[in-house]
């Protein structure tokens, strides 16, 4: 260890952005073997057996080397078809789809691609961990947008015209948004063009939930709407729809000229996703468009119904509870017990093994809700419900 | 079968304690509408009943599963399912399946020790005057049943926090 530390040799940016808030979380809730986590960010079904299987085969007949930067083309061919039959959204494999280390990497290639120190991206609040930490990393500054519960966590217009400046280069859309399960529907989309026409924004649409969407709504893509793909990076993966979260594959869409550019910072810093992850996300694309998606639609009902649950069960011990359309997160909000958001997860993980996402760790809008992830056995769910009853019983007027 | 049926029994099938009112919720539906449909498959037999899925290697109860593959006579006017139940009906037999292939009846037969399902097998079924052929083959462990892995692999191997 270096008496005077390691300061000199550190960008001054990158270690001044603050750990994860979920960190603090992650090594409470480790030590408590028994809790119950309503913390995961990631579905309970294991990758179905023939996606698995294909990856086996894969490495049984040595498919163990490099593939082409972009990702394999059969693979690429498989995502166009997919995105252009489910959600209109036609995008050539050769030229402008890339294949990408999960729905992260591209993230933060979109960023390093695009950013110049003083760009300003504007980032919905609350959102996923990743986005404003991803911005800095690229030298860029994230602009947080507040969204609310009122609006159901959709983004508006007036709060966009707020934050956006000379300054601002893009605007990121993580809808269904992680930790709200907030939609933006085609309209919503729709009213938001104005703005981004008249700003020459580009958009970072990462669209990464976007078959876990419930109550009869449907999944709209930005980039289809009319004139706005040219200025769109559609991202997505195969994580949360296909339960692939360890395989690590995701893909972005954009304009040739983009990809291109996207596509040399992969290939000089990444070379190309593994091609075991390759071949199984493959399958489970072929397979999905031969049985009509079915394996996709079982966890939708599935997660349809424990969503139901998480949002009766608190809405029946007095905390309002914000109807999710998307993801698989109930973000209800404890404002009533005159917590924060906080010191609720943690005395909830202490008194009652409970263990919850903190809302503020997805930005400051986040404060007064608690993330809780249903892809959780149902007994489990019931249990949790009563549990946190408990808790907020004992807590209810407490401090106010 | 209607939506809701097929809802129901995809929650049930996972879990037959819940109550009518959390079936309500997750469905969408409405208790009356729930508690109604719920009577009716368990009328018309669709639910025949609800019943755990018990692990008995577990527990220390004597117990042996044998699987006999039963060739059968057919006789005028008395077809496979009158031969079944002429063997079903005895105590000892938890499933008789028709098949398809070498054999006709699959017979699944649980008795306490090794003794009595031999007694069951030469005394009782052997001697039907429709039976004309049995194998019989004892199950050495069971790996999973009902879609439940027995053991091992099923663990939640997720971190406990992720972003």
């Amino acid at each position: 260890m270096r008496p005077d530390g390691y300061a000199r040799f550190l960008n001054p940016a990158v270690a001044a952005v603050p750990p994860s808030g979920i960190r603090r979380f992650f090594d409470l809730a480790s030590t408590m073997k028994d809790a119950i986590s309503l913390g995961v960010g990631e579905p309970d079904f294991k990758t179905p057996y023939a996606i698995r299987n294909r990856a086996i085969n894969s490495l049984v007949d040595g498919e163990t080397q490099y593939t082409p930067n972009r990702g394999l083309l059969s693979l690429r061919k498989e995502i166009s078809f997919y995105l252009e039959h489910r959600y209109g959204t036609p995008y050539d494999p050769e030229a402008e789809i890339l294949v990408t280390v999960g729905a992260s990497e591209a993230i933060d290639l979109a960023l390093r691609a695009m950013l110049s120190p003083g760009d300003e991206v504007l980032v919905p609040d609350p959102s996923y961990v990743s986005y404003a930490p991803s911005v800095v990393f690229a030298g860029g500054t994230p602009v947080p947008v507040r969204t609310m519960e009122e609006h159901a966590f959709r983004l508006r217009p007036e709060q966009l015209a707020a934050a956006v400046t000379p300054k601002t280069k893009a605007l990121i859309l993580p809808y269904p948004n992680n930790p709200t399960g907030g939609i933006m529907e085609r309209e919503d989309l729709e009213a938001l063009v104005p703005l981004i026409l008249a700003n020459d924004l580009m958009v970072i649409s990462d669209e990464i939930y976007s078959e876990l969407i419930y109550g009869g709504k449907a999944h709209f893509s930005f980039a289809a709407l009319p004139g706005m793909a040219e200025r769109t990076l559609t991202i997505n993966g195969f994580s949360k729809s296909f339960a692939m979260t360890g395989w690590r594959v995701g893909y972005v869409c954009g304009p040739r000229e983009m990809i291109s550019i996207l596509n040399k910072i992969h290939q000089y810093g990444i070379m190309c996703a593994p091609r075991m992850g390759q071949v199984a996300a493959e399958e489970a694309l072929r397979r999905g468009r031969e049985n009509g998606y079915e394996d996709v639609l079982a966890m939708r009902e599935s997660y349809d119904r424990r969503r139901r649950l998480m949002v009766d069960g608190f809405r029946s011990m007095g905390l309002d509870c914000f109807e999710p359309y998307g993801a698989f997160y109930v973000f209800p909000s404890i404002q009533s017990t005159g917590m924060t958001s906080e010191e609720f997860c943690s005395a909830l993980l202490m008194e009652q093994k409970v263990a919850a996402v903190p809302g503020n760790a997805f930005g400051e809008s986040g404060e007064g809700n608690i993330r809780c992830c249903y892809a959780t056995a149902i007994d489990k769910l019931n249990i949790s419900l009563d549990r946190i009853a408990a808790f907020v019983r004992t807590h209810s007027g407490k401090s106010a | 079968m209607t939506k809701l049926e097929s809802a129901l029994l995809d929650v049930l099938k996972e879990d037959c304690r819940l109550p009518l009112e959390k079936l309500a919720v997750m469905t969408g539906a409405s208790l009356e509408e729930v508690a109604e449909t719920v009577e009716s498959l368990e009328k018309r037999r669709v639910i025949l009943r609800y019943a755990p899925v018990i692990n008995w290697d577990l527990t220390d109860r004597e117990r042996v599963e044998a699987m006999i593959e039963v060739k059968v006579t057919p006789q005028r006017d008395m077809g496979f399912d009158a031969v079944a139940a002429r063997i079903y009906r005895f105590d000892e037999v938890k499933s008789v399946y028709l098949m398809s292939g070498a054999y006709d009846l699959l017979v699944l037969v649980e008795a306490r020790t090794l003794r009595e399902l031999a007694a069951f097998v030469s005394a009782k079924l052997s001697t039907l005057e429709l039976v004309t052929g049995t194998a019989t083959s004892f199950v050495l462990k069971r790996y999973k049943e009902e879609g439940i892995v027995f053991e091992g692999e099923e663990s939640d191997q997720r971190l406990v926090i992720s972003p």
